[in-house]
């Protein structure tokens, strides 16, 4: 890829997406930066979610742009309009973002490295064997290399989540998404899978994590962003959103989930 | 009551060829209705949940209109009542050297039409049933449409759609028995035929009967081995070959069932 120099990885301009009558997301301005790691926090039915979702395409738009590398996401402009993708765009478009959901998602009928290597053999011709080394070599870095040949329901949700990271990491995205990764687990999990994030976090990744998580999110983000009713009102380095100069707003969401 | 167990033994220990032949029929009939039911129950099933309303439609009618005919009707109008109205004739036919009577073709298709019909319905819902996690999981993965639906949702609605296609394939095995009526020779009509000559009707019934009885206990046997296989990911035991999930299902064990929450 040719853009070594360009800074901005992501981009959103007055993002908007309306559920029936409901509009979810009323003007989403953010501009991700590679290698940054920024955490978007918010009260439930913010938005968060589904900004994240409109990135990888799990949900359309109606409004505003979004850019991933200077590419426009979910549509192309011909003869001066919008015009949507065809599905075979979208999903070329999906494969440079990988994605950790709450609920984990494994395949449950594959064993975890058969989970891992779906993707990069169908999607991106690995061989077998490539994939697998490949696999096995995420599988160690997340602390389940004895677990490959588990099926899903064998594992905690920790163990789950991670394989799940493990995943979405095999095909090698320039860009993660994660969707309240911890919000399924108990205490004493949550803590081994944001180890790994914390972990993928050091080696440059750029990520976008959705959390509850203020602890992790001031340790880990270099920017943290609060959504509300479809807006994001209030970003900051994390020093500042959890400091003392915080505005009032943001304090009052930050008292009533302590 | 007059039982002749000399006799009713002697049929079963020495059926005779024609008897045999009439069996054969009875299993390739079952199975190849099945099969093309499976096909069409595929295409009507996911014809259902087409982004498409009028393909939709169409197969919500089949569906609709299928489960209200009889099947005894069905096979009777296929066969008889469309010749009779001049619409179209079966006639036997070779295939890779075996022939196929008109009355056995008629029979599978009818049969499988009806069986499309219901199998439509146990598709749609194993299809329905799988989580859309795990789609937004694929599609977020790179995978297409066609990878998604083939690697992700079908092999998991299978774990859903195999035992009622197992039950139905026990019904089919049975049902096969009204093609008598358009005079396929199978166990049911041969069995009918001899009775006419030997007037031990209950004894003939009781062979054809328990005859009925072997086949369905035989398949349930392999369901239940398929069932086992399928559900590998929640047996502790390895069930990596046929063998082992013969085992194992015939092993009771009050662990197999469990699922972690």
């Amino acid at each position: 890829m040719s853009g070594g120099e360009r800074r901005l990885l992501v981009r959103a301009v007055g993002v908007r997406k309306l559920f029936g009558q409901t509009e979810v997301l009323r003007g989403v301005d953010l501009e991700v930066q590679r290698g940054e790691v920024l955490c978007i926090i918010g009260p439930s039915g913010s938005g968060k979610s589904t900004f994240l979702r409109c990135i990888n395409q799990l949900e359309t738009y109606q409004g505003g742009k979004i850019f991933v590398d200077d590419e426009l996401i979910g549509y192309e402009e011909a003869g001066g309009r919008l015009r949507p993708l065809t599905n075979r765009q979208v999903v070329l478009q999906r494969r440079r973002i990988g994605m950790v959901f709450q609920q984990f998602n494994l395949f449950w009928h594959m064993t975890v490295l058969e989970n891992i290597i779906e993707a990069p053999v169908r999607v991106l011709g690995q061989t077998v064997v490539q994939a697998r080394d490949n696999a096995m070599r995420l599988l160690e870095r997340v602390g389940l290399g004895a677990k490959a040949d588990a099926y899903p329901m064998k594992l905690s949700g920790g163990q789950q989540q991670r394989a799940a990271i493990a995943r979405a990491l095999a095909m090698s995205p320039e860009l993660m998404l994660f969707d309240e990764p911890t919000s399924a687990l108990d205490p004493e999990t949550t803590g081994e899978v944001l180890a790994v994030i914390s972990e993928l976090a050091s080696t440059g990744m750029t990520m976008i994590i959705v959390t509850h998580e203020m602890g992790f999110a001031r340790q880990v983000a270099d920017r943290v962003v609060l959504m509300e009713e479809g807006q994001i009102c209030h970003q900051a380095s994390p020093e500042q959103f959890f400091g003392d100069q915080a505005p009032a707003r943001l304090k009052t969401f930050l008292s009533t989930i302590h | 009551m007059t039982f002749d167990w000399a006799f009713f033994i002697e049929r079963i220990v020495n059926p005779g060829t024609p008897y045999l032949n009439a069996l054969g029929r009875t299993v390739t009939m079952a199975v190849l209705a099945m099969l093309l039911g499976l096909v069409i129950g595929l295409i009507v099933g996911f014809g259902r949940l087409s982004r498409f309303a009028l393909i939709r439609s169409a197969c919500a009618f089949y569906v609709w209109l299928i489960r209200g005919i009889p099947v005894l009707v069905l096979l009777v109008m296929l066969f008889s009542g469309m010749a009779a109205a001049g619409l179209f004739r079966f006639s036997d036919i070779e295939f890779l050297g075996i022939k196929l009577t008109a009355s056995f073709q008629a029979a599978v298709i009818g049969l499988a039409i009806h069986e499309g019909a219901y199998m439509a319905e146990i598709v749609r819902n194993g299809v329905q049933a799988v989580a859309r996690g795990q789609v937004e999981a694929a599609k977020s993965l790179g995978m297409s449409s066609w990878q998604v639906n083939w690697r992700i949702v079908i092999p998991q609605a299978t774990r859903v759609i195999v035992p009622p296609f197992g039950n139905d394939f026990n019904h089919m095995l049975k049902t096969t028995s009204l093609a008598s009526v358009i005079g396929v020779q199978e166990i049911f009509q041969v069995t009918e035929a001899i009775s006419a000559t030997t007037f031990k009707s209950f004894e003939l019934l009781s062979v054809v009967a328990l005859n009925y009885l072997v086949l369905t206990a035989i398949w349930n046997t392999i369901q239940g081995v398929i069932e086992t296989r399928l559900r590998a990911h929640e047996i502790d035991r390895q069930v990596r070959t046929w063998w082992q999930s013969l085992v194992v299902y015939l092993t009771p064990s009050p662990s197999t069932g469990e699922r972690r929450a």
